[in-house]
């Protein structure tokens, strides 16, 4: 059955905007950018919306839904009342461009600086061999759909844009985690994390976790095992002493490539 | 208007710190809550000196009691360090308390909870800069694993202490009594929030990239994989169960109530 529901969708740009409220139709089985589709065909034929799937896979109609960094493809009306206001701005980690969309030109940035996977150089490409159980574990980042939600939730640049310059927020980290565990990769990773990536920003309160619309445990599986890994090279002399009489058998690293796109 | 954070220049200028309309605040105000009891609890008891030897139980928090001052029965022999005047708590306390304190999950707690930082996700924090754990105090969370390996000495501690609670007072086997039970409860969680950490899913095969050349690490890894993701379940039930050793003991010690006896 439809109803008629109430929005506040954020509009303007850069130079400044509001809250503007709408009345607009809702029909079963509906999700919020369902709705800001209806809204363009009706009562805002000029709103700035970023979009492209709809199935939650291409990680463009990131926005806050009642003030949650969401997927507006993917949040169903039903989990709201019908008497409840909706509210959808732009994620706010980012400068606006125009009404929900974004410039997130941050992230890109970032993972230009990410050093590129670096298989052993005497390895050409078509014999690579890896059992199942060594890749597994990060293939869970490869679900990554770059919806850029974790780092808009981030507190670090969310809430302090002058660490903008010295962190690079979780999405990236946990790219870095992705190879440093990958078995074919021989470049250390560890100093690139702390010093060009801020891994010593992440204080572990998991809203990347709680946002992430793949449910990757960004945290958990991701950041926490880098942090231990750079604790294992830069905060524990035991593991250092142990690891020069050979009693750690690490891959053989060095020191990463410039950055680029991985 | 702030100049940094959600409303920095160039940013959707919305003008509150969150738009959230769910009690957001409920889970940090409780975690708040729960953590400054113990804390006040802890620190009550530590500092207390007394009340924490009841054969053959004895308090979490004071033991292994080491010093010449324990109470007859309650230490190693007569105790071997005879200088220190203040309570035997202190000398062994810090080390659940730096492993609690460094802990990934505690750290989420007391940043969102104390700190405010965030107070939740997509919730403005109150503090004008952030420098996350790159310095000191917060650089030495970075230290958690020595706190987890120590952390596990004391396990084993509290392990023989659950284990001669079964014990009677005139050191026989064959004893049960509630304060058995609970002794025996806590230390199973102790070790199952010690095992649950990630510092132990890291040493036991996390730092390792190639699995299929460790099998047996790789196991470990997958069970203390399994157990890490109700760590903080297991946080929050040992920190209970502490309490509820500690409390029963110091009933018992202090005459309020006797222990129910099994056999």
């Amino acid at each position: 059955m439809g109803y008629k529901a109430r929005f506040k969708v954020w509009r303007g740009d850069k130079s400044g905007g509001g809250l503007e409220d709408f009345s607009v139709d809702v029909n079963e089985g509906e999700v919020v950018l369902d709705i800001v589709h209806r809204l363009q065909a009706t009562d805002a034929p000029d709103l700035a919306v970023r979009w492209n799937c709809k199935a939650g896979k291409c990680g463009s109609c990131s926005a806050e839904i009642n003030g949650r960094p969401r997927l507006m493809c993917m949040t169903r009306m039903s989990t709201f009342a019908e008497d409840e206001t909706i509210t959808i701005t732009p994620m706010r980690t980012f400068p606006v461009i125009r009404d929900l969309v974004t410039d997130v030109s941050y992230n890109y940035e970032k993972a230009r600086m990410v050093p590129a996977f670096s298989p052993p150089a005497d390895l050409e490409p078509g014999d690579y061999r890896m059992a199942q159980v060594d890749v597994e574990r990060s293939q869970e980042f490869r679900k990554c759909i770059e919806c850029f939600l974790c780092n808009d939730t981030c507190h670090a640049v969310r809430d302090h844009e002058e660490n903008k310059t010295s962190f690079s927020g979780p999405r990236f980290l946990m790219r870095i985690s992705e190879l440093d565990m990958h078995p074919l990769d021989t470049v250390d990773r560890r100093e690139v994390a702390v010093q060009e990536h801020g891994l010593g920003y992440c204080n572990i309160t998991k809203c990347c976790t709680d946002v992430c619309p793949e449910h990757i445990k960004i945290t958990d599986n991701a950041i926490i095992p880098l942090k231990e890994r750079v604790a294992d090279k830069k905060y524990d002399p035991i593991f250092s002493i142990a690891s020069l009489f050979g009693k750690t058998k690490e891959r053989a690293r060095r020191t990463p490539p410039p950055g680029k796109n991985a | 208007m702030a100049t940094t954070g959600i409303e920095s220049p160039g940013r959707a200028q919305i003008g509150v710190k969150t738009l959230r309309t769910d009690r957001w605040w409920i889970a940090p105000l409780l975690t708040f809550l729960a953590l400054t009891a113990f804390v006040v609890y802890s620190g009550w008891r530590v500092f207390s000196n007394q009340y924490y030897f009841a054969e053959p139980y004895i308090s979490v928090y004071y033991s292994p009691c080491i010093t010449t001052t324990c109470v007859p029965g309650s230490g190693f022999g007569d105790g071997f360090v005879s200088w220190w005047a203040l309570s035997p708590a202190l000398l062994t306390a810090w080390i659940p308390l730096a492993f609690r304190f460094t802990c990934y999950y505690y750290r989420k707690a007391y940043f969102r909870s104390f700190w405010l930082s965030p107070p939740a996700c997509a919730v403005a924090e109150p503090h004008g800069k952030y420098t996350g754990e790159r310095r000191l105090p917060l650089i030495l969370n970075n230290g958690h694993r020595y706190a987890f390996y120590l952390g596990l000495l004391l396990n084993v501690v509290l392990t023989w202490d659950a284990i001669i609670a079964f014990r009677n007072s005139e050191g026989q086997w064959g004893h049960m009594g509630l304060g058995t039970v609970i002794l025996v409860a806590n230390a199973v969680c102790l070790w199952m929030y010690s095992l649950s950490c990630h510092s132990c899913r890291n040493a036991v095969g996390g730092r390792i990239t190639h699995f299929s050349k460790h099998p047996l690490r790789y196991r470990m890894w997958t069970l203390i994989s399994k157990l890490n993701t109700r760590h903080m379940q297991w946080a929050w039930i040992s920190l209970c169960t502490v309490v509820l050793a500690d409390f029963y003991v110091y009933l018992l010690a202090s005459g309020r109530i006797s222990d129910l006896t099994f056999f």
